[in-house]
């Protein structure tokens, strides 16, 4: 690899892709997995004990991961700073929305707003599960999980946040899925209509997906 | 047909610069905009005053020299033309019509609508072309076949005329597109191949040395480009760009 690839604008915007494609990847296994208390509790505790405990989730994907969210924060708050300086005087006039999507245009808002929800996300999910296992000791506790996950969507308030948040989640996700193909060197007369479509649809599925679990947890619990 | 211009004017590139307001009357629709702009300096000329300064050309949409920034739109409301293309029909009569010279950081305001495009030339110069012997003992072109796809997609990148309307139209003032297609327009012909991989790393360092900003995808530019030349060229670029620098020491 070149030196200067991870210092370029294309090399940077590759590596926004790709940490992307990782990141679609992990929702995509998140959103499946949650899923699944929606229909067998045992199951998702079953799914959650594994993700738990194995030690290659836990000591090497789970870096792994934090890094990627962290790399694609960081970089894209970065390049979004860069960019509004490449033009110091604005147009008197502008018309943005004559030529792009107020959803392309906006992508740092809607990635702000995702940041906002995992600082609450991992507050309620991610710390106490840390805590057990790293401060208390307790690794096992296989039937722990869907109590949790029960508890914690009993606050409307929090049900009606996490649902905004997923909004916002698919908002990104209806720009970044294609995006990430167009910034990897990918674009295709045939196969790049198909991305798109399959994009809106992952987007689609992913947000109504995860305000689905949390809707259904909030009125089953009562 | 009667209007209210709203034009940038900057004495210089020190001068701060600000919108001054123009009425302008009995304008035909069949005018082009450039045309309209000739009889607003003819106006001011005989009030006195100094003429509006806006680059322009060939007036047919072929060399690139245009470029305004009109009613917030880069070659105004029109699709696929340029700023000499743009006819007044376009507009309504009583409009205000904004006109502003493209902005970027890398494309600095030298007087009124005028900008510095050599940000362009430097890009071209480290890379945007093929060495060849012209000695006069040069190959004759048509004993190279070229399958007829390439050579369209060649010449759909080639089309680009360097206006700048991509940069000015982005919001992240990217030049993307621009080098995007004069790093394509090489690629698929092969006598482009034997520079193909220094010319994309040094095509695309120097755009970055200007200090053009980042492509985020919006698709901007495809829209508002004269020639509509397509982002598929961006994504090539791209890929270019990767494999060359996985191969380069
Ligand atoms: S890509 Fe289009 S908008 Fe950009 S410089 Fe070339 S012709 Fe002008
Ligand atoms: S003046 Fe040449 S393209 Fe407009």
């Amino acid at each position: 690899m070149s030196k200067g690839f991870s210092k370029s604008s294309v090399g940077r915007k590759v590596l926004m892709a790709l940490s992307g494609f990782f990141l679609i990847s992990f929702l995509l296994l998140h959103f499946v997995i949650n899923f699944l208390s929606v229909f067998d509790a045992d199951l998702f505790n079953v799914a959650s004990h594994f993700m738990g405990t194995n030690w290659i989730i836990q000591f090497i994907m789970q870096p792994v991961l934090l890094f990627g969210v962290l790399f694609h924060l960081i970089m894209g708050i970065y390049l979004e700073l860069k960019n509004r300086a490449a033009r110091p005087i604005k147009y008197a006039m502008n018309k943005p929305s004559e030529n792009a999507s107020w959803i392309s245009r906006n992508m740092v808002i809607t990635g702000v707003m995702v940041l906002l929800f995992l600082g609450l996300h991992f507050y309620d999910f991610w710390v106490p599960e840390i805590v057990d296992k790293f401060v208390d000791g307790i690794w096992d506790q296989p039937t722990k999980y869907f109590t949790h996950l029960v508890h914690k969507f009993e606050d409307p308030v929090r049900v009606g946040i996490y649902c905004l948040s997923f909004v916002f989640l698919g908002l990104h996700l209806l720009h970044g899925f294609q995006s990430a193909f167009q910034s990897a060197g990918f674009n295709h007369n045939k196969y790049t209509p198909l991305i798109k479509k399959l994009g809106n649809l992952f987007a689609i599925v992913i947000s109504l997906g995860f305000i689905f679990i949390a809707v259904f947890h909030h009125f089953n619990s009562h | 047909m009667d209007l209210t211009l709203k034009v940038w004017r900057q004495k210089n590139k020190e001068d701060k610069g600000g919108i001054e307001t123009y009425p302008i009357k009995g304008i035909s629709e069949h005018a082009s905009f450039l045309e309209m702009l000739d009889v607003l300096n003819e106006q001011l000329i005989s009030e006195g005053k100094e003429p509006v300064a806006f680059d322009h050309d060939c007036r047919e949409g072929i060399c690139g020299t245009c470029s305004l920034y009109i009613n917030g739109e880069a070659h105004g409301p029109d699709r696929k033309v340029t700023t000499c293309q743009l006819h007044m029909r376009m507009f309504k009569d009583g409009e205000t019509v904004y006109i502003e010279p493209w902005r970027s950081k890398s494309m600095p305001v030298i007087k009124d609508l005028i900008v510095d495009r050599t940000a362009f030339e430097r890009i071209q110069q480290a890379g945007g072309f093929i060495s060849v012997n012209t000695s006069g003992n040069t190959q004759d072109a048509n004993a190279l076949p070229i399958a007829k796809p390439m050579a369209d997609k060649a010449m759909d990148a080639a089309t680009c005329i360097g206006c700048g309307a991509c940069v000015a139209t982005c919001k992240n003032s990217s030049a993307m597109l621009f080098v995007a297609a004069k790093v394509s327009q090489y690629s698929y012909l092969p006598q482009g191949q034997i520079e193909r991989k220094e010319r994309v790393l040094n095509m695309v360092e120097q755009m970055d040395k200007e200090g053009f900003g980042n492509c985020t995808n919006t698709g901007a530019c495809e829209v508002e480009c004269p020639k509509g030349i397509s982002l598929e060229f961006i994504a090539r670029m791209n890929k270019e760009y990767l494999g060359a620098s996985i191969v380069s020491e």
